[in-house]
């Protein structure tokens, strides 16, 4: 078994307000694929949630607002699985919510140190 | 020897209380000398009491007994000259004076004490909880032995094992610093609940020795409550999970001792107070920002006293379920977890991920579950399922529960 990163990633523009109803309508897919993860024991770390505010710092001082200025997509959040291959873990991300809202999943082993 | 109620019931009770009191006085390094000199003031009584008349107070009698040992002994003994008058002599004036304080609120400080010297992760949880049986709940080494379906030599051996092993890394008597209590405590917590487990899903056939282990989690669980330092949220968040699951005591066993279950139970025969009990610390534990899985486990047993089968029930049950996996994984929590799924979003969808634990391919729970889950979708795969969990099964009462539902499934076909 190895560690998997996943990296979801969506369009910049979710942010809007929610109702409580709402965020619990969005929150209940990413609960119940979290569970079924954790319960086949391979959920290693649900990860975080990132806020879409961000700064990118690049070489002589330039600071720019936003992680998404040249990417069309925004990291959203990441989550640690363990699984016995890159294809198993792939399979594993068919099943994020993110895509039903026309986000993208990245997987990626994570090499130890 | 036989026994007289009147002594067996003092010695469920008062044991426990002298052996707190002694051995803290004397240094865990000599605990063996404390349950020695009650052992032996038990003796006396049995011997005695037959003979002569009672005496007019039995517990006092046995207090005084108890102290006027643990006196000879700290005269007469070289060890304790060397090692413990020293150290006495600080508090008291001569050795000859010592005094041996039996107040009510020494016996609990000197058991809550005790509870956290035994649980120590240093040894073996098993061992913890047959040293919390044996020293803090009075239960003798048959006893012990039945609960753990074993043999009394077994249980000598660990126990003397363990107490080696904390007289070995100099285990003291005392209750734990401010800034390490919170560590401490989840050792402490966890021994009470496994002790509590131990009770309430053991296979032993002995239904009221079962029940006493449950009440003296609870016993014990409840001294930490009361103490003001100890009465922290996780500690009534266990306390509201036990009520919760004490409440069910007389309708989930049938005069049989065979476990009946969850949906075919009486609901009038569950607990209205310890249910209510349950509710009062659930409340209380929601306070601070540690969210432990006695929380989580206590929330999902309240939910189970609404035996409605209500949407928003299992839904709320399904949630609590995935935080709890999340949290820590556990076979019976993914196997709950799924059951909860198929009463909130229907059997389909839990078929689906039934069939992803592939690591619970060896548990007849998990077949049993599945054959469930099949019954009206597929009854070939379910009758194949449940074939599969009969095979697997231990005992004769999940035996018969798994042949029920294969004829009742066959009756349908």
């Amino acid at each position: 078994m190895n560690d998997f990163l996943l990296i979801f990633r969506r369009e910049a523009s979710f942010d809007t307000q929610l109702t409580p109803e709402q965020l619990q309508e969005i929150s209940k897919p990413w609960q119940d694929w979290m569970g079924g993860l954790a319960a086949q024991n391979k959920l290693v770390n649900q990860g975080n949630r990132l806020n879409s505010d961000g700064k990118v710092v690049k070489p002589n001082n330039v600071v720019t607002n936003g992680a998404y200025v040249e990417v069309k997509e925004l990291i959203g959040g990441y989550t640690i699985i363990k699984a016995t291959s890159l294809d198993e873990a792939a399979e594993i991300a068919k099943g994020c919510p993110i895509l039903a809202v026309g986000g993208s999943v990245e997987v990626r082993q994570i090499i130890s140190m | 020897m036989k026994e007289e109620p009147l002594l067996s019931n003092l010695f469920r009770t008062e044991y426990r209380k002298l052996t707190a009191v002694l051995a803290r006085l004397f240094g865990f390094e000599h605990i063996q000398i404390a349950e020695d000199i009650v052992s032996d003031t038990f003796l006396l009584a049995s011997e005695t009491w037959g003979q002569n008349k009672l005496p007019e107070n039995p517990t006092a009698w046995l207090y005084t007994v108890a102290k006027n040992k643990a006196k000879d002994h700290l005269k007469h003994n070289a060890i304790f000259t060397q090692k413990i008058v020293v150290n006495l002599k600080a508090e008291n004036p001569t050795a000859e004076e010592i005094e041996i304080d039996l107040s009510e609120k020494n016996i609990n400080d000197s058991q809550l004490q005790m509870m956290f010297a035994i649980c120590q992760p240093i040894i073996p949880a098993e061992a913890q909880i047959g040293l919390a049986l044996r020293i803090l709940c009075g239960f003798n080494i048959a006893e012990i032995a039945d609960a753990f379906l074993t043999n009394k030599e077994t249980i000598n051996k660990r126990l003397f094992r363990a107490k080696e092993k904390l007289r070995g890394n100099n285990v003291q008597i005392e209750f734990p610093g401010v800034n390490e209590i919170n560590q401490r405590l989840e050792t402490v917590l966890l021994t009470l609940y496994l002790l509590f487990n131990e009770g309430y899903y053991s296979i032993s056939g002995n239904t009221n020795l079962r029940k006493d282990l449950c009440l003296e989690a609870m016993r014990l669980t409840y001294l930490l409550i009361e103490n003001k330092p100890t009465n922290l949220p996780p500690v009534n968040a266990l306390f509201s999970l036990m009520c919760f699951h004490a409440s069910r005591f007389e309708a989930r066993i049938d005069k049989n001792g065979e476990m009946i279950i969850y949906d075919e139970q009486d609901s009038s025969l569950w607990n209205e107070e310890l249910i209510s009990r349950g509710k009062n610390y659930l409340i209380r534990a929601a306070h601070g920002d540690l969210l432990t899985r006695y929380h989580l486990e206590a929330a999902i047993a309240y939910w189970h006293t609404i035996k409605a089968d209500t949407a928003e029930k299992w839904e709320n049950v399904l949630q609590l379920y995935n935080k709890l996996l999340i949290l820590e994984y556990s076979p019976m929590a993914a196997l709950n977890r799924t059951y909860a799924l198929a009463k909130a979003d229907g059997k389909e969808k839990a078929i689906i991920e039934a069939e992803k634990l592939t690591q619970l391919a060896d548990s007849h729970i998990y077949h049993s579950l599945l054959g469930w889950l099949y019954t009206a979708i597929d009854n070939e795969k379910a009758s194949a399922h449940l074939q599969t969990a009969l095979k697997l099964a231990k005992s004769k009462g999940e035996k018969n529960r798994i042949v029920k539902n294969i004829k009742a499934l066959n009756l349908d076909s």
